[in-house]
């Protein structure tokens, strides 16, 4: 099959159904701390809540969960509106979250965003990202 | 009969809530927003819809991976607010129209959309947000919401054609209804914004403001555009403006574009805000 034309769109993994398929219960576990009472019993114990609840969350994903590796998570089939619930379970808003995912501090990241974004330019094509190195 | 008078397109930043919810409207930062809707919040206050029609996204609050329903409208009395994580937003519940959501979901799906009937749906900042932004902080919203949820979050949401088209059904459904209601219909979401990843931040505001330009006169031009575009030229989540669309297709094909509103940032977001009126 041929690769999708949005696969070249660089730092960016569109939540196509292979994504979703692999996400599954990484974006489920997330989706269990839309409740007040699941928030507290995971911040208690987060790698028991993770064993007793949604044990088919894979090693990978695990590892990526307790050690909040925001981007990681994206790659193994996470979606931002999923993993943003991990985020205010943290009291991340997605604004943290952007920065932490961008490798800025909030102070940086805000600031770019004040000065109107990251730019479209360099930022269309995963060639344009690997000839600036 | 009920009568379609206009639509409102803006964005629903969550960061635009919580900076109502939190006092933080007074702030320089957020006052450049609101000042966008200023004129919005008076213009639809002295024209007293007594029905919006609310185009939105559910952000996995109502839907989770188990259901994802492409076109879900409200159909029920009342619409709780969602614990997003935060605990609910302190805004009122949000009033249904039973009788004309009813009748939208049968003249839609006899025009050939298979549109998913909900009679139980929490709703979250994709249509709190602009209910906010239009209206302010009342006791209660002054007018009846019937919810539109539409899947943007897994690909593929459905196309700009397609959303055009299902809002000219819409239209027809509104315009046979015999009850006399004055009826205004929301698109919500966008503008250019990448919430995800080493991409995040992604604002292209040529692209906004060349959207803007042709959504009034021109919406035959932006029905066609791919959603690989929507995503490479107005990032991952600027594809919610195929909800836009939905609005824009429920208008009459000419329509007077009376405010218009663009400001970045909220947040990681660029805003946009238009205010179109039939013209009756």
């Amino acid at each position: 099959m041929a690769e999708e034309a949005y696969e070249d769109i660089p730092g960016t993994q569109v939540f196509d159904a292979r994504r979703s398929r692999k996400g599954y219960w990484l974006n489920m576990f997330c989706m269990s701390l839309m409740k007040d009472e699941n928030r507290k019993a995971f911040k208690a114990n987060e790698a028991k809540y993770l064993d007793e609840h949604f044990p088919h969350v894979s090693p990978e994903q695990r590892e990526a969960i307790l050690k909040r590796q925001w981007n990681r998570m994206l790659e193994l089939g996470g979606n931002i509106y999923y993993t943003s619930k991990l985020g205010a379970t943290d009291g991340l808003s997605f604004q943290n979250l952007a920065a932490l995912m961008t490798g800025s501090t909030q102070e940086q990241y805000a600031a770019m965003m004040v000065a109107g974004g990251r730019s479209p330019d360099g930022n269309r094509s995963k060639s344009e990202w690997k000839s600036r190195g | 009969m009920a009568k379609l008078l206009a639509g409102v397109t803006t964005s629903h930043v969550p960061a635009i809530g919580a900076a109502l919810d939190n006092g933080k409207s007074g702030e320089p930062y957020w006052q450049k927003v609101f000042s966008g809707y200023e004129f919005s919040k008076k213009w639809l206050a002295e024209l007293k819809p007594d029905v919006v029609f609310l185009v939105y996204n559910d952000h996995a609050s109502a839907f989770s991976l188990e259901v994802i329903p492409t076109f879900a409208l409200g159909c029920a009395e009342s619409f709780p607010i969602a614990d997003e994580g935060w605990g609910p937003r302190p805004v009122p519940a949000v009033e249904g129209h039973p009788d004309l959501a009813w009748h939208i979901a049968q003249s839609t799906i006899l025009d050939e959309f298979d549109m998913t009937i909900v009679n139980k749906m929490e709703v979250d900042h994709g249509l709190t947000v602009p209910l906010s932004l239009m209206c302010g902080q009342p006791k209660r919203w002054p007018f009846k919401v019937i919810p539109l949820c539409v899947n943007v979050i897994q690909y593929p949401p459905p196309t700009g054609h397609r959303c055009f088209m299902l809002g000219k059904a819409i239209r027809k459904a509104i315009d046979s209804f015999p009850q006399d209601l004055r009826v205004v219909i929301f698109g919500t979401g966008g503008m250019s914004h990448q919430l995800q990843g080493p991409r995040a931040g992604f604002i292209n505001s040529k692209f906004d403001n060349a959207f803007l330009d042709r959504f009034a006169k021109d919406p035959q031009s932006l029905v066609k555009i791919p959603h690989v575009d929507y995503m490479r030229e107005a990032g991952s989540e600027g594809i919610e403006l195929v909800m836009w669309l939905i609005a824009r297709g429920a208008l009459d094909d000419e329509v007077n574009e009376v405010h218009r509103f663009y400001h970045v940032p909220a947040s990681n977001t660029a805003v946009g805000h238009l205010i179109l009126e039939n013209q009756r």
